[in-house]
């Protein structure tokens, strides 16, 4: 009908709001056989996830008291401080096959690598090209040395875990790969070749690790994976990979360098070793998500579906419309 | 006194005002005001503009200004005004604190976005005013002719001219500012003044300048004129003037028939010339017009309340934040020796938690700001303009005739159309082109004229159809099409079968489209027309009326070149129509001189015309008491008569005994007529002789002169004495044009619940004719008039007598209404504006607005511009509902302003009700469209789209606080500080914009043809508590989902085969795609029209998000630290990544299908069931359910076409079950 109007003003569909539509309205068989294919789309997927966790195999070892001399036990903070041996030799059994890779994490309790001071305390520009070494504005408190900048700066830096794992399989070591457990990117492009410690661990207070300065950050692969700072306050950090088969049943010896100060503030240290599915590793909380929402959908297709069967309402049906519902008062 | 060679132009038509030809004006000294003390100190020296140039006497120049800034004021005021809204002035202190350490974000994050949203609402203000400020300088230069000294006079613009200034004011012109009228061209000082900007009414009034200034009618006159006028302070009321005049050493009393208003306009007269005594904002029409003021719509009010509520619930979470922070760092944190707590800033000190505390809760106050939505305001902005953009385009709102489309002239109102409660209107120039048509006549007691108003067309159609079986096609077409005349001629075949006699009115309608249109006539009737009233049995009768309606009146003839017949000057339309009608008959009223009046009969038998004069003996003026006006005259042969015309009731009460042969089945047409929303007059004669005339008329001669307050009840009581034992003649009815559509338009209206009050400075008979031709009075509704008794008290006692009087009157109505038990029994108020200056009085108010609102409709006549704003006022303050109002001319500009939306009529008068509108359309019947289409969209656009808004800002800005638990409340976010900016401006605003300018619940037609959906508007379902609290819920339930399904599924363990675990970045992108994902789910399922843009905007947003993480991931790790390469490496590799999401998106949707689908099943929305409807193309297979249902979807309205129909057809069905005429009486409440 607009076809025949000639002025300025343009009658298309756009502007008289009639551009085709589609106006898609939920019936009740669409409703169920959306509900239903949920349901079906996600209990297998659940079944899956929860398989996959199944088959990670876990050790988990907690430490930061069974590694302290039990005289010494009284004052966990005082031995951590001291200069004394720190060695703890620990033998742990393999519950099951383990296949290689093995995953070696270490695991900290309540520490808040989320907390705004920490996260914010570091140079990225300064980590990434030695002709930024002193751009440490963001590193307090930790950004000079007696004057000079320190690399890497920042309290995240400073803190670096340094417990330290060896394992051995009837007297016989099992090499630790510590190559590649961090990103590729990262090593590739945040953390410079030719960046060098400098001035690190210099200041009164020692924080956590020491790094070789002979070595460029971007090989500094604990460092690297360090600073990538975790969501939560319980988290694991990988620490290298075992590239053999573990039996089951085997006893493996592990050396622990038992150095970092979780005492002050109770912080559990666990030591994980941990097989990997196609998942990642042991959760089993996706799995059980899944088979709760999936099966929720089941019963509303179901409920619907009984709805509609029992008491179904004819789509347009005209009856419904609320001036013949109550016509007295609408 | 016959000197009949006089130019018209210097007759002395004051003579032909009986009433107040001889009113003696000057020297009134007893009546002269002490011109003194407060409210009257004005003083104005005629002709000696310079005495006012300096103090005291130093007042403002006739310079207007509308405009709400200038260049100075504007920034600050602008600035003023933006930062009024609450979520502003936070947003602005956030920006602020963004520049120090506190903040949680980087600076530019937090200005730029506030820059923005601040930005483009000033632009729109300093647009708008700009537009204020050209029609102003418009005004203020347009040119008037002013002394300039020594009798010379010269033009210069308005705003040049000072008090004391005298003009001379040239037909056709406006008057610069208020003027004492001095003299005109006329030789008795009188001139004729529209005041069509002022009240409103069309008619001619009459000004008359003293006698003592009359000399002053040239140039030169001027030369040495000076005097001086103390009158009052500057104020509102149009219809009072205080003042005198001291000229030659003599006192004068002033009155307001000698101040000629600024905005109104000379006619029929060739100059005039004037003092200048109020300038600009001083003059009365100014002192009138109310400040506009900014308006806001009822979402937008109410969005407030949600503001404050989540501002509140903000300053909660940042409270147990900042709590949670000071406990942590004074207890915990000193054992953190990875954080230095020995070495830190105030921000983090544990030996001072308190004040860390009090830095962290600006800090929390900040981050969790993404509660508020910044861009909500922005986004709804947007929005309205392509809103209103779609408005002004809509080719159902053009009118083709003046080329003028609707605008949304503010567009901040739009969704207040969907919520329309009542509508306030403007008559004349609104409802109707106050345009009379002469339609019928009944003479001697037969009824001639066979046109039909559209009621009994409609009304007898409907009879047809159900008399002839259920065959509902055509009622239900006729029903739906507005248009009810175009279907007529298709439809004919189906009303043979009723036994109610049709055939007339197609027949006539036939003739009707053939004959070429006479304005002011459309009287059809073979028995009548062509001189073949000849033949009539009734052929004396015939005669005397037609005499009558060619002399009795008091119009003033002006040959029409073109034509080469006569134009009339007539006080009002009617008589107009009259004269039209009478010339169209044959009787051609050509002259008039002081006591003579020529009409030129022509009778078919002679072929040329016979110029007869008639003496005008006397002159009964009309007066809205009297309701009635009579003229003696005498013919050629000696007769004399007396020719009467008025109300119905009055004549038949002053009729003889054997002048009432044709009473009965007179007044059974005047019933007819007036059903038919006709104006009906009644015409009466009476024969005098000689002897009784001449007696009577030295009476009425004393009574004409007398001098003193008695001579209005004496001239009546004499009038009275010679307007009886009439003999009826037959009656008129004359059709008071209304604007095409207007009668469909308010039935429309009415049925979709909306009610109509007619506020107008008209004659209460007017009013209530009109009343009838729209459909908002009808015979059988009971009509409450409440009027003002005229008391002869003393001034003090009467006001107060009188308003008792009222308070009585409205009591006794509203007992009335609450004992009435007939459901179908409807009430009409009507009120004068004298009456309502006492109703609306603050003791008063209430008791009316409750009367009012019970009544079916309202009509407020004689009502000033300022008490129309009241009205409206008390409205929409009484009520609480949104109110509208409509009106088109500068009388209407305090009503457009004070109600909730003001729309104005771009039509044939000025500009100024436009300018002040909200909306401007160019006829009413497009306000149906404006409501019931756009209105409804726009509601449920803006509602939704908000509901959502807080939704999405809920459900992100809730992950925030939750995650400050985990960090120790220390202020850090999990997302990106980039992924925070963009949420809110790039990868959510799209759709939710989208879903605000096209969403449609059902196609504009179903919007027109069920207009009982437009209630969802007016009972705000989609925006009441339930609802947002409901979408507040569904926020805080899928925040929760978001946050802690993330949390669980990447809580320790390794998230990817190859054994890296899951940092803030990698958590923070995963849970932010969820929540885009989520949340655009959501909006997909809130809508329910999607075309190619939505579906774009939607998918398109999801799609950007993983665009923007991957180039994002490949720009400098610099810019994208931790979120370098996230997707490419860490993420997509990652099965759980794509799981987490599916998961989440689906859980977060899964309760919102499940309330949508049960709420379809059980409790069904009527949109819903259209929609339904539509969508199996049942509408087209059962289409007699479609139409049964499109009649059925209306509010039980008792006004409007409908209404009156129905009531009609009870009448005709009492009528074919009884077999005796039942005519519904008309119950008249007289006041007390």
């Amino acid at each position: 009908m607009n076809t025949n109007l000639c002025f300025c003003y343009s009658d298309s569909k756009f502007t008289q709001q009639e551009l085709p539509a589609c106006k898609p309205i939920l019936t009740p068989q669409w409703v169920i056989s959306a509900f239903m294919l949920v349901s079906f789309v996600f209990i297998p997927i659940g079944v899956a996830s929860l398989l996959a966790s199944r088959d990670v195999v876990e050790i988990i070892y907690q430490y930061e008291t069974e590694c302290i001399p039990a005289p010494m036990r009284g004052d966990k903070l005082k031995f951590i401080q001291s200069t004394e041996n720190k060695t703890c030799n620990r033998k742990l059994i393999v519950p099951k096959l383990m296949k290689q890779p093995i995953y070696v994490y270490y695991q900290l309790d309540n520490f808040f690598q989320n907390h705004r001071r920490y996260v914010k305390s570091r140079s990225d520009v300064q980590l990434q090209d030695p002709k930024n070494e002193n751009d440490t504005s963001s590193c307090d408190p930790e950004d000079l040395s007696n004057g000079s900048p320190i690399v890497p700066c920042g309290l995240i830096a400073w803190s670096l875990f340094n417990d330290t794992y060896s394992f051995s399989r009837n007297n016989q070591n099992l090499t630790v790969n510590k190559r590649g457990i961090s990103w590729k990117s990262d090593r590739d492009s945040k953390f410079g070749d030719n960046v060098f410690p400098k001035n690190f661990q210099n200041g009164t207070i020692k924080g956590g690790a020491s790094l070789d300065t002979t070595i460029p950050l971007s090989e500094q692969e604990d460092l690297i994976v360090w600073m990538r700072t975790a969501a939560l306050p319980t988290f694991r950090k990988l620490y290298g990979k075992i590239e053999v088969d573990l039996q089951a049943n085997e006893v493996i010896d592990v050396t622990l360098q038992n150095n970092y100060n979780t005492y002050s503030f109770d912080g559990k240290k666990k030591l994980v070793l941990s097989t990997t599915s196609w998942l990642g590793g042991k959760n089993n909380f996706l799995g059980i998500a899944y088979l709760t929402v999936g099966g929720l959908c089941f019963f509303l297709a179901m409920a619907f579906a009984v709805i509609y069967l029992v008491k179904p309402r004819r789509l347009g049906d005209p009856s419904y419309l609320s001036w013949n519902k109550n016509p007295a008062g609408h | 006194m016959s000197e009949t060679d006089r130019i018209s132009g210097k007759l002395r038509w004051s003579k032909l005002y009986t009433f107040s030809c001889l009113r003696p004006n000057v020297l009134e000294t007893d009546g002269l005001h002490s011109l003194q003390g407060p409210g009257f100190s004005r003083v104005v020296y005629c002709n000696q503009p310079r005495v006012h140039r300096k103090k005291p006497l130093k007042y403002p120049s006739n310079y207007i200004s509308t405009t709400k800034y200038n260049i100075i004021t504007f920034l600050p005021k602008a600035i003023f005004e933006q930062f009024r809204r609450v979520a502003n002035l936070y947003f602005l202190m956030a920006a602020i604190l963004s520049l120090t350490p506190v903040a949680p974000f980087s600076a530019v994050s937090m200005i730029a976005p506030l820059a923005f949203v601040v930005g483009l609402s000033m632009a729109k203000e300093a647009l708008e005013d700009w537009r204020r400020f050209m029609q102003d300088m418009k005004v203020n230069s347009r040119k008037v002719s002013i002394h300039k000294g020594d009798g010379t006079f010269g033009y210069k613009p308005w705003q040049k001219i000072r008090v004391g200034d005298v003009v001379k004011v040239e037909k056709d012109q406006f008057f610069p500012a208020d003027l004492l009228l001095l003299s005109s061209s006329y030789d008795d000082g009188i001139c004729y003044v529209e005041t069509m900007n002022l009240d409103g009414e069309t008619n001619l009034k009459v000004k008359r300048s003293l006698e003592v200034t009359l000399p002053l009618d040239g140039d030169v006159a001027f030369k040495d004129f000076t005097g001086k006028i103390r009158c009052e302070d500057p104020n509102p009321n149009l219809y009072t003037f205080v003042g005198n005049l001291e000229y030659d050493r003599q006192v004068y009393a002033l009155d307001t028939n000698q101040i000629l208003l600024r905005d109104s306009k000379l006619r029929n007269t060739a100059y005039v010339y004037g003092v200048v005594i109020f300038t600009g904002h001083d003059s009365k029409v100014m002192q009138n017009s109310t400040k506009s003021p900014s308006k806001r719509s009822t979402i937008e009010r109410k969005m407030d309340y949600i503001i404050y509520f989540l501002f509140t619930l903000l300053v909660l979470i940042s409270l147990i934040s900042s709590i949670g922070f000071a406990v942590k760092t004074k207890f915990e944190m000193p054992e953190w020796w990875y954080l230095q707590p020995q070495n830190t800033t105030d921000l983090y000190d544990p030996t001072r938690p308190g004040l860390s505390g009090i830095f962290h809760l600006v800090t929390a106050l900040i981050l969790y700001g993404y509660l508020i939505p910044i861009s909500l305001y922005v986004s709804i902005e947007v929005v309205k303009v392509l809103q209103a953009t779609f408005i002004n385009q809509d080719l159902h709102m053009y009118d083709e005739e003046t080329g003028n489309p609707a605008q949304a002239r503010t567009s901040n109102l739009n969704e207040e159309l969907g919520q329309v409660d009542t509508i306030l209107s403007d008559k004349t120039g609104t409802l109707t082109c106050n345009q009379m048509d002469f339609l019928k006549c009944s003479i001697a007691g037969v009824s001639y004229g066979v046109g039909s108003s559209e009621v009994e067309i409609a009304a007898k159609k409907q009879m047809a159809f159900d008399l002839s079986g259920h065959n509902s096609e055509i009622y239900s077409a006729s029903m739906q099409n507005s248009r009810a005349q175009d279907s007529l001629e298709n439809s004919g075949s189906d009303f043979g079968k009723s036994e109610i006699e049709l055939e007339t009115v197609i027949t006539s309608k036939d003739e009707k489209y053939q004959k070429p249109m006479i304005k002011g006539f459309s009287f059809v009737d073979r028995r009548l027309m062509d001189g073949n009233w000849l033949k009539d049995p009734n052929v004396d009768a015939i005669l005397l009326f037609f005499r009558i309606l060619a002399l009795c009146h008091t119009a003033i003839p002006e040959p029409n070149e073109e034509t080469g017949s006569f134009n009339y000057e007539a006080e009002s339309p009617d008589e107009g129509a009259f004269l039209v009608a009478a010339r169209e008959f044959g009787f051609e009223f050509c002259g008039r001189t002081q006591t003579k009046v020529f009409i030129r009969e022509r009778y078919p038998s002679s072929g040329h015309p016979v110029e007869r004069e008639f003496k005008i003996l006397s002159l009964l003026d009309f007066s809205s008491k009297r309701k009635r006006m009579s003229v003696i005259v005498q013919d050629e042969g000696g007769q004399i008569l007396l020719l009467c015309k008025g109300a119905d009731s009055i004549i038949f009460d002053r009729l003889s005994k054997n002048g009432r042969m044709h009473e009965e089945s007179t007044s059974r047409h005047l019933n007819e007529y007036a059903e038919a929303g006709l104006r009906t007059l009644a015409f009466a004669y009476r024969k005098l002789e000689e002897s009784e005339y001449s007696v009577w008329n030295s009476e009425f001669i004393k009574a004409k002169t007398t001098i003193g307050p008695d001579r209005e009840a004496m001239l009546e009581h004499v009038s009275d004495m010679i307007e009886k034992d009439l003999i009826l003649v037959g009656a008129t009815a004359v059709e008071d044009k209304l604007q095409k559509g207007v009668p469909q338009c308010i039935d429309k209206l009415a049925q979709a619940g909306l009610k109509i009050w007619v506020l107008t400075g008209d004659k209460m008979e007017t009013a209530i004719n009109i009343g009838f031709s729209c459909s908002l009075l009808r015979q059988g509704m009971k009509q409450i008039c409440i009027t003002t008794v005229n008391t002869d008290l003393l001034a003090q006692d009467a006001k107060k007598a009188v308003k008792e009087n009222v308070l009585m009157q409205l009591t006794n109505a509203s007992q009335m209404i609450n004992l009435e038990k007939d459901p179908h029994a409807a009430f009409a108020l009507v009120i004068d504006g004298k009456t309502l200056s006492y109703a609306l009085e603050e003791d008063m108010k209430h008791q009316f607005l409750s009367l009012a609102v019970n009544c079916a409709s309202v009509i407020c006549c004689r009502v000033s511009p300022k008490q129309k704003a009241m009205v409206t006022r008390l409205v929409k303050e009484g009520s609480g509902k949104t109110t509208l109002a409509i009106g088109d001319g500068a009388n209407d500009v305090g009503m457009i302003q004070e109600a909730d939306i003001g729309v104005g009529i771009s039509g044939v008068e000025g500009m100024q009700a436009v300018m002040a509108s909200d909306f401007s359309i160019a006829q009413f019947r497009f306000l149906e469209r404006l409501l019931v289409v756009h209105g409804h969209w726009c509601y449920k656009r803006i509602a939704q789209m908000i509901c959502y808004f807080f939704y999405k800002n809920i459900v992100f800005g809730l992950t925030l606080f939750y995650f400050e638990a985990y960090t120790g409340f220390s202020g850090q976010s999990v997302y990106d500080d980039w992924f925070m900016l963009l949420f809110n401006v790039i990868l959510t605003s799209l759709p939710v914009i989208s879903l605000g300018v096209f969403e449609q619940d059902v196609s504009s037609e179903v919007c027109l043809q069920f207009p009982a959906l437009y209630q969802q508007g007016q009972r705000n379902m989609f925006f009441d508590w339930y609802r947002i609290f409901g979408w507040m819920a569904n926020g805080l339930y899928s925040s929760l989902i978001i946050f802690f399904f993330n949390l669980n599924i990447f809580y320790d363990q390794a998230f990817r085969s190859e054994g890296q675990t899951a940092d803030m970045a990698a958590v923070g992108a995963t849970m932010f795609t969820c929540i885009i994902w989520a949340v655009n789910f959501q909006i997909a399922f809130t809508m329910s029209h999607f075309t190619w843009i939505q579906h774009l905007f939607v998918w398109g947003s999801i799609c950007t998000w993983y665009i923007f993480l991957l180039l994002y991931g490949m720009s400098s790790p610099i810019i994208s630290r931790n979120a370098f390469q996230i997707l490419v490496e860490a993420l997509a590799p990652a099965p759980i990544y794509w799981l987490v999401t599916l998961l989440v998106t689906i859980a977060c949707n899964v309760p919102y299908l499940a309330y949508l689908s049960f709420q379809r099943s059980f409790n069904p929305m009527d949109h819903h069931i259209i929609q339904e409807i539509k969508y199996y193309k049942k509408d087209v297979e059962d289409q007699h359910m479609w139409k049964r249902e499109c009649s059925k979807a209306r509010q039980e309205t008792k006004i409007g076409f409908t209404a009156r129909v129905d009531a009609k057809i009870r009448q005709l069905r009492g009528k074919l079950q009884k077999k005796y005429p039942s005519l519904g009486v008309q119950n008249v409440i007289p006041p007390s």
